[in-house]
Parts: structure tokens; sequence; C-alpha cells
């Protein structure tokens, strides 16, 4: 094995065509930005799969720690007048 | 044959292609990262996607009941009218990319050029073509950059490759008789004036690359009369075996 | 965490694989969880570029340019899958060039099957044919795993892979109805691809020591004998199709059991061949680690060229 530094790991968002957010698609190694975009274009959008790509270094995503769940996404379990079905109309109201 | 100066000008695009469209398959499975193997194979796939538009429409000039397969790889090595360059070895990544390069660059302005051709097919490949290739280029010219500004030990080596495969790039500009009646009918490309953009560009990203354009007086030449290097010959042999060994059978 | 704690949170994780909840990289896991799927996938992964090498002899001597862009597009799809599933292993916490070193110093394994040499241009039919079809039952079967980042990474792999197997198939059914010669051809590859594809489903039940708990985390969702049978049901009448023989004489219908009932698999090869005595190991190990070795300078220049980039960046931006 090199002694030296290994490429880095990028994740990679593909918009699949106009109109879509961009969605990830998975990761890859790559040495720089410039490199990661050739590698996601040809590793991920080889059928033809995107019109738009960003890459972003993996070690630069902050991710939210699943020990906090709860305190993170519980309290929205019961807030259900966010939701329409929690009010109540009659049915000859349509489409609202 | 009624048109055999078009049939060779073919012939004379379409090989290069295809040989180096070998080349690259040569590698796949064995690049230095997983990320560039595929890379590699994706230029090839699309070289090899464009030799068989050329190749279709040369047998459909020939119009002597070959088909595609036949015109790629049943010739001698006589007949073979691709240029030196492309037939070189995968000597390691340094040379691949170099000679993906020193093509890539050409390849490019001449596809531009074809695609104000007068004959529509060859014009249309070249529009198509032109994508790919532009994307080629930028590749290689990356990886140039990346290999000659890298460590000393990729200095070095891609600077070996590129004087050695240097001897190879003037015989890009030559002209064939083919040539000349295709540029003289406005369907071909007149190589010759492609010859110092060429050169500039190429040498504008070797500078960037921190790499020596390297001098040189005399030039190897011969692909374009089908005298080739003897990298060619142990090339077709494995190109032709199937359609050598067993021959007339539909794969 | 006391052991009480460590009990407590095992019976979680197991109940939330039990309602089919995916586990994502950063939840907790038991570390048994973790060491399973880095060994499972990272094999996993590990066949997919192991399985680029006998095919990829096949590239330049294709015999049609349009053979040849289908097998190197699929060559290229099993490098693509292999870093698809590393991504996954990745999420581990374990690095690919740990991985690799793994496969190159032979603590690893792979599948078995790409120690079998490629000989002849039928044996990329019967690759396509028999070992993707085997690897597609496989995969299938794997796409509901519980762990998200391998199930994700089977399917887009089971997607990409729906042309592979086509393809091999076609590729027999030219040969199986063109001249004599090209029929013995594909006969000959059937036969030395056949017992070897029904040993990719690995050891009977009872000898598959991974089983039960494979099954519990949905790394498996079938044994190997069940996969294996399916295989085999599935895969005679295409054969009938080609107008092959399958090379096993005691291959018959079972009315009873509304599958077919095979002789006995030579498990001694299978042992032999796992343990690095398959007639290709030696020369696939040494490609690999070849190709790892040739590319570091090329790797470690693109990490130097990178880092100057950056540090012009940084002074610019000062």
């Amino acid at each position: 094995m090199s002694d030296k530094k290994n490429w880095p790991l990028w994740e990679v968002f593909v918009r699949s065509k106009n109109g879509l957010e961009h969605r990830h698609f998975g990761s890859l190694h790559a040495a720089d930005a410039e490199m990661a975009l050739e590698n996601a274009r040809d590793v991920y959008t080889r059928r033809n799969e995107g019109v738009s790509i960003w890459v972003v270094e993996s070690k630069h995503i902050t991710a939210s720690n699943p020990e906090h769940n709860g305190e993170l996404f519980e309290p929205a379990q019961d807030k259900v007048y966010r939701h329409p079905t929690f009010y109540d109309l009659p049915d000859e109201v349509k489409h609202m | 044959m009624k048109n055999e100066n078009l049939y060779n000008y073919i012939l004379g695009i379409a090989d290069n292609n295809l040989i180096l469209g070998q080349r690259l398959g040569e590698l796949c499975g064995h690049g230095p990262t997983l990320e560039t193997d595929i890379a590699c194979t994706n230029i090839s796939l699309d070289l090899l996607g464009q030799v068989r538009s050329f190749y279709q429409y040369a047998a459909k000039i020939a119009g002597d009941g070959r088909k595609e397969d036949d015109i790629a790889m049943l010739r001698k090595e006589r007949d073979y009218l691709n240029v030196l360059l492309v037939e070189q070895p995968n000597t390691d990544f340094g040379y691949t990319i170099a000679r993906q390069f020193l093509f890539d660059v050409y390849h490019f302005l001449m596809l531009t050029e074809l695609e104000k051709s007068q004959d529509l097919t060859l014009s249309a490949i070249a529009t198509k073509s032109l994508k790919e290739v532009s994307y080629h280029k930028r590749f290689s010219s990356d990886w140039i950059k990346r290999l000659g500004d890298g460590t000393s030990e990729s200095h070095d080596r891609i600077q070996m490759a590129i004087n050695d495969l240097w001897t190879y790039t003037d015989e890009l500009f030559h002209q064939t008789e083919a040539d000349k009646v295709m540029v003289a009918e406005g369907i071909g490309v007149d190589v010759t004036k492609l010859k110092d953009d060429y050169y500039n560009q190429v040498g504008n990203i070797l500078e960037e690359a921190t790499l020596e354009i390297p001098e040189r007086k005399y030039f190897q030449k011969g692909g374009k009369q089908g005298i080739h290097t003897e990298h060619l010959g142990y090339l077709l042999a494995e190109l032709q075996y199937m359609q050598r060994a067993y021959p007339n059978m539909e794969w | 965490m006391s052991e009480e704690q460590i009990k407590n949170l095992e019976e979680q994780f197991e109940a939330r694989i039990l309602r089919d909840d995916k586990i994502e990289p950063k939840d907790w896991m038991p570390e048994k969880y973790r060491q399973t799927h880095i060994r499972q996938i990272s094999q996993h992964a590990h066949s997919e570029i192991v399985g680029m090498l006998p095919e990829g002899n096949w590239i330049t001597r294709a015999p049609s340019l349009r053979r040849k862009v289908a097998l190197l597009a699929k060559v290229q799809d099993e490098g693509g899958h292999g870093l698809y599933l590393y991504s996954a292993a990745e999420t581990l916490g374990i690095s690919r060039d740990e991985m690799f070193d793994q496969l190159h110093t032979g603590k690893a394994k792979y599948s078995s099957i790409f120690n079998y040499p490629a000989l002849t241009w039928a044996d990329m039919g019967a690759i396509g044919w028999l070992v993707d079809g085997a690897a597609i039952i496989n995969q299938v079967a794997l796409c509901g795993t519980s762990y998200g980042p391998y199930a994700r990474a089977m399917v887009r792999i089971c997607k990409e892979e729906s042309f592979h197997q086509r393809q091999g198939y076609e590729i027999m059914l030219k040969l199986a109805n063109g001249a004599p010669e090209q029929k013995d051809m594909a006969q000959d590859a059937l036969n030395r691809f056949w017992w070897p594809s029904l040993m990719m489903f690995g050891p009977k039940d009872d000898e598959s020591p991974h089983t039960a708990q494979s099954m519990k985390w949905k790394l498996k969702r079938k044994t190997n004998d069940d996969l294996r049978q399916q295989f085999i049901d599935q895969t005679v009448p295409q054969a009938d199709i080609l107008g092959l023989t399958i090379p096993d004489p005691d291959l018959k219908w079972n009315e009873a059991k509304q599958g077919y009932d095979f002789g006995e698999i030579d498990w001694d090869e299978f042992w032999q061949v796992v343990k690095g005595h398959g007639p290709c190991n030696k020369e696939r190990m040494k490609a690999r680690v070849n190709a790892w070795e040739n590319g570091a300078w090329v790797r470690d220049a693109a990490m130097a060229y990178a880092d100057k980039k950056s540090e012009l960046k940084n002074k610019q931006a000062v």
C-alpha cells in the first residue's frame, strides 16, 4: 500500500431531469472536486440518468445523530393539525 | 469500387477509432482506480460506437456485400490506415493518457471541420462524435495536468511518454491521395490546416502541466499508407482471431 | 455501556429488523452485525471486480463490434457495481484501501466462479447466462436486506444487470443455432460452467454456518439450497430452448416437489477452489495486485496535484 494520502470519498447528487431535485445517488473516490464531477459523470450517468451533478466531499456533510431521533423528530408526530386531514369539512366542499 | 477515394477516406478516420478503442479495451479491469477504469472504458465505448457508424457507411460505399465487421476485422495488416500514434501500446497509465491526449486534441479539431462536410452522413457522425470527443479531450487534458504537475515521479513518467509519442504527432497532418481528392470535393478535412492550432493547444496544456514541449525535427510516419509499427500485428491478431479461426459465421 | 444496556439495545435492534425497518450507517448496531456486513459486502464487491477479469480477457477478441461494445459495457458495469458495493461497505467504517488490502493479501474471499478460466468465446455466453443468472437470484433476494446502503446498492445493481444475462443468453442462442462448431463450443462452455455455477450458491444448508444468523438479518432471504433449486428449475428449460444438454445424468423432473432432482455436486472441488487451488486463483490475484500497484504513482500524483491546487486557492483567498 502506498503511504501517501488516499483519494477522499465524495457524495454524488444527480438531477435526473429539469424540474426534479438533485437526489443522492451514491459515493465515489476522487482526488479533487473536478475529478469527482468527472468520475460521477462516468460512474453514475452511464445510462442517461442525469442532467446535472453535485458532488461534495463526504467529510463536509454534517449528519444528525440517530441517538437524538427522539428529540429531533418525535415531537412532530402529534402535530396533526399541520395536516389537511385534521380539519373536518362537509363532503359538499370539494377540492380544498 | 466506384467511390474508392471516399471509402479510403472513411477508413482513414475510422481505423484510428478502432485501433485506439481496442487499445483502451485492453485496459478494462486493470485501471489505477475503479473510477478511472470506468472512465477509460467509456472512452473506448465512444470510439467503438463511432467506428461502427463509419464502417457501416464504408460498407455501403463499398457495395460489395461486406459488412461492418468484415471491414473492421478481415483486412490485412497493410490495409489498415490508422496513424501510428493510436497503435502504440499501453506501456503504463502515462503512455495511455499521453496517447489519448495527443490524439484527442487532433480528433476534436478534425471532427469540428468534418461537421462542415458536404457529405451529410459524415457530417452527422461528426456532430454526434464531437460531444463525446470534447469530453475525451477534457478528461485527457486534466490527467496530463495532474500527472505533469503531480509528483516528481509522475512528472518524469508523463514527460517520457510525451517525448516518446511526440514522434508520431506530425503524421496526423499528412494528406493521403484520397484526402486530397476529398478535400477538393468539399467532403474531406484539410488536415494540413489543423497543424498550427494543434501544436498551440497541445503546447498550452503541456505548459500548464509544467511539461517540456519536445523538440523534434524528425517524425515517424507510414500508418496512413498502411506501413505500421510492429505493435499493430499483435493487436490485429487478437482483434481478428475469431473471424479468422471461424470464418463465415454469425455471432 | 453496561451489558444490560447493550442487551437491551440488541433486542430493540433485532425488533427493528423484524419490523422491516432499515438500518442506516449511523444507527447503533451490534458489532457482529457490522463485521458480518463488512465481510459480506466487501466479498460481494471483490467478486464484482475479480469478475471483470475472465470476461475482460475476451474484450479484445470479441467476434464482432456489436459483441465487443456489449461485453465492454458489461464488464464496465461490473466495475461500477464493485464501486457501489465498496461505497456501501465504507459506510460501516472501513476504507476501500483496507478492503483492497484484504483482497490482495488473501484475507478476503470472492466468488470462486471467477477462478475458472474463460477459454472460448462461448464462455462469454455461458458466464452471462449462468453466472449472472445465479448472481441475479442471489441479488434480487438482497434488495430487501436490512442494511440500507447495501439494499440500495443491490436495487441499482439489479436494475443495471438486467441486460447482462440477456447478453449472455443471446450469445448462446447465436451459437446454438449456428454452425456445428459453434454449437459444440456452446455445449462445451455449458459443460464447464454448469457445476461451478451451482456451487455459487455456497455449501449445502446443513454445512453453511452463517445461514441462520444471515436469515435473521435478511442478508439471506432464502437458504443456499432453496436458491440453488430455484436456479436449476429456471435454467433447465432455458437450456432446452438452446437445444443444449445439462451435463448431469441424474437431472430429472420430480413431479412431487415440482422441481428438478439433480446429481451430487463435487464439494471437494468447491472447497479446494475456495482454499485457493482453483485453475486461476493465482492469475486473478496477480492481475488485481498489479493493477493496484502499477496505479500507485497515478493515485499519488492526482492527490499531490489536488493538494497543490487547494493550497494555491487558499493563498489566493488570503
